[in-house]
């Protein structure tokens, strides 16, 4: 019979029998007594232990219910622009290394492209250089998506897929290491190339960490994607229009899970990028989940990208051949005093970059990663703004979270992906 | 690239309004009197040919010794054309004030807010006008050429019987 399938459901009946409540009053009368209604406001941050960077939010909640946010970011603010100014163009690179610290590459490479701009020699660096760039780079975007996602996923319990994604992570910071002598801070990108050539054996060791890796990306996306604790908590929480991404000036990751397809790598393609073959993922819904989904993915078109570098990548110089901005070889410095006079200089003054403004933007690990810098004419900049991705994709949490639970801030605020040194720099 | 932008802020403005215009570095800016700063960032985002509905970027210059001192700038892009603009709106040391574009793009607020703390810039008709990278107590507006890089304004006190 065809009512075997269905099952109907019906409220459960009302209760008889009249409920006493406390033994003195009767339910009936309690209607007419409300709990007082009045907000509380709550504290999350600085410290959180389920927020990784350094925010605080002062919540107000209706019980479990947020009705408003105000989200306070300036904790790790170092002084960045400040320091800048005082610095050398060469001396910032250090800097920009703690802007986005999981992914220090792509930092390095905006604000060296931004210099060169200014120095009207972007076209002029050498190509293997350029693959040198796009290699290092889609390592870092891959370093920071999976931070993002495997500690995305311990604030919500699953302490595996971290572990998994942490591991993968550690091969890549190893190769990185072994290409610049830091693990984190690497700052190997200079102005007009990048500090050294690959290592002995580089691609290699990178094909044999990308098979490995795949796996693991593959062990977290079993353990996650279809994952139902993962899901209920990620689904349909802190949704985000196009619209909203336009006018807040959200980019990266998070706009195009939104269904805002805008990479700067397809649309403004800079380095080599347009001669790779990767898609550009997009989200349909625009919540957590999408955001998730949309990470993972764009590691993947990383590991295309990176491996047509790997197979394209001209032989060469690394670095570009202008005394305005390479050092004479230690050789020369040592043994000619034009040399060592030109490296001196270079050192003392710094890199002489005539007066003018750029603005120059590149797709960084949370979105469009922008380098404003202003030159005098000197070898200092007169100002040298950053444009932070991530400043403007966590000023949307003011608007998203209330209506929210409280725990579904931890999901949310770890899909937006804070980095605090780059928000607050 | 963006000279279509330019071109038509001047159509629709007169001289007097956008002071000046100019491509560098394959960027292309124009300059915009104070008093029309709102009118022209209103017109870019909903003029049909420029359409820029993307906020990217709002940041403060401190041209000391010139005047007037201070260059709001501003970055917009558009989603669909392509092309993006930079806007400079002059505020002088005396009377440091611009009208806030937060209602254009509500993205601006936070970037209003940064620049009120570090330049000092008031953004007027702003919703929520508070320090953001820097801490309530701080005086000053650090990224002001003027402001030593030296000096520290530690919210503890080392010395608990001193008074400053």
């Amino acid at each position: 019979m065809a009512t075997d399938n269905t099952r109907t459901v019906t409220a459960p009946a009302a209760p008889t029998t009249r409920r006493v409540v406390m033994g003195i009053r009767e339910a009936a009368d309690l209607e007419e007594l409300e709990l007082p209604s009045e907000t509380m406001p709550l504290n999350m941050g600085p410290s959180h232990p389920a927020m990784h960077g350094t925010v605080r939010m002062v919540l107000e909640v209706e019980g479990e219910k947020i009705t408003s946010a105000d989200v306070q970011v300036g904790y790790l603010h170092r002084c960045f622009e400040k320091e800048s100014e005082f610095a050398t163009y060469t001396q910032i690179f250090p800097y920009t290394d703690r802007l986005n610290y999981v992914s220090p590459m792509l930092n390095n490479v905006g604000y060296a492209m931004a210099v060169e701009k200014l120095l009207g020699i972007e076209h002029k660096v050498p190509e293997r250089a350029q693959f040198i760039r796009v290699i290092a780079g889609e390592m870092s975007r891959i370093t920071d998506h999976l931070t993002c996602l495997g500690a995305g996923a311990m604030e919500l319990g699953a302490f595996t897929p971290f572990l998994y994604a942490i591991k993968f992570r550690e091969w890549l910071w190893e190769l990185l290491e072994e290409l610049s002598g830091a693990r984190l801070t690497h700052s190997f990108v200079r102005i007009g190339g990048v500090a050294g050539d690959l290592t002995e054996g580089f691609c290699d060791k990178l094909r044999d960490v990308l098979r490995r890796g795949r796996e693991v990306m593959s062990d977290v996306d079993k353990l996650l994607t279809r994952n139902r604790i993962f899901r209920d908590r990620m689904d349909g929480i802190g949704l985000i229009t196009k619209e909203d991404c336009c006018a807040y000036g959200i980019t990266g990751p998070m706009a195009r899970a939104s269904g805002l397809a805008y990479d700067i790598r397809k649309d403004h393609p800079y380095l080599v990028y347009d001669r790779f073959d990767f898609d550009v993922p997009i989200g349909s819904v625009g919540d957590n989940f999408d955001r998730f989904a949309v990470r993972l993915e764009e590691m993947q078109q990383s590991l295309r990208i990176l491996e047509q570098a790997m197979e394209k990548i001209p032989a060469g110089p690394v670095m570009l051949d202008d005394p305005r901005v390479a050092l004479p070889p230690k050789s020369e410095t040592y043994n000619s005093i034009e040399a060592m006079i030109s490296h001196f200089k270079l050192i003392m003054d710094g890199i002489r970059v005539p007066a003018g403004e750029v603005y120059s933007f590149t797709e960084g690990g949370n979105g469009e990663l922008g380098f404003y810098i202003v030159s005098d004419g000197t070898g200092r900049p007169w100002k040298c703004r950053v444009r932070p991705p991530s400043f403007a994709n966590t000023a949307i949490l003011g608007k998203i979270l209330p209506g929210l639970f409280i725990a579904d801030v931890v999901p949310t605020f770890g899909m937006v992906n804070m980095i605090g040194g780059e928000c607050d720099r | 690239m963006a000279q279509l932008v330019l071109d038509r802020l001047k159509e629709r403005f007169t001289a007097g309004e956008i002071l000046e215009t100019g491509s560098q570095h394959g960027n292309e800016w124009a300059r915009v009197r104070r008093e029309d700063w709102k009118a022209v960032c209103q017109f870019l985002r909903d003029d049909e040919a420029t359409q820029m509905n993307m906020f990217i970027d709002l940041t403060c210059v401190d041209r000391f010794g010139r005047e007037p001192r201070f260059d709001v700038v501003l970055h917009v892009y558009s989603t669909d054309k392509k092309h993006r603009v930079r806007l400079y709106g002059g505020a002088s040391e005396e009377d440091p004030t611009i009208d806030s574009i937060s209602s254009v793009w509500v993205g601006a607020n936070w970037f209003e807010r940064e620049a009120y703390d570090l330049y000092g810039i008031r953004f007027q008709g702003h919703p929520d006008l508070r320090r953001i990278l820097m801490y309530p107590e701080f005086v000053g507006h650090p990224l002001r050429k003027d402001y030593p890089k030296e000096k520290r304004q530690p919210l503890v006190r080392r010395d608990p019987g001193r008074v400053d």
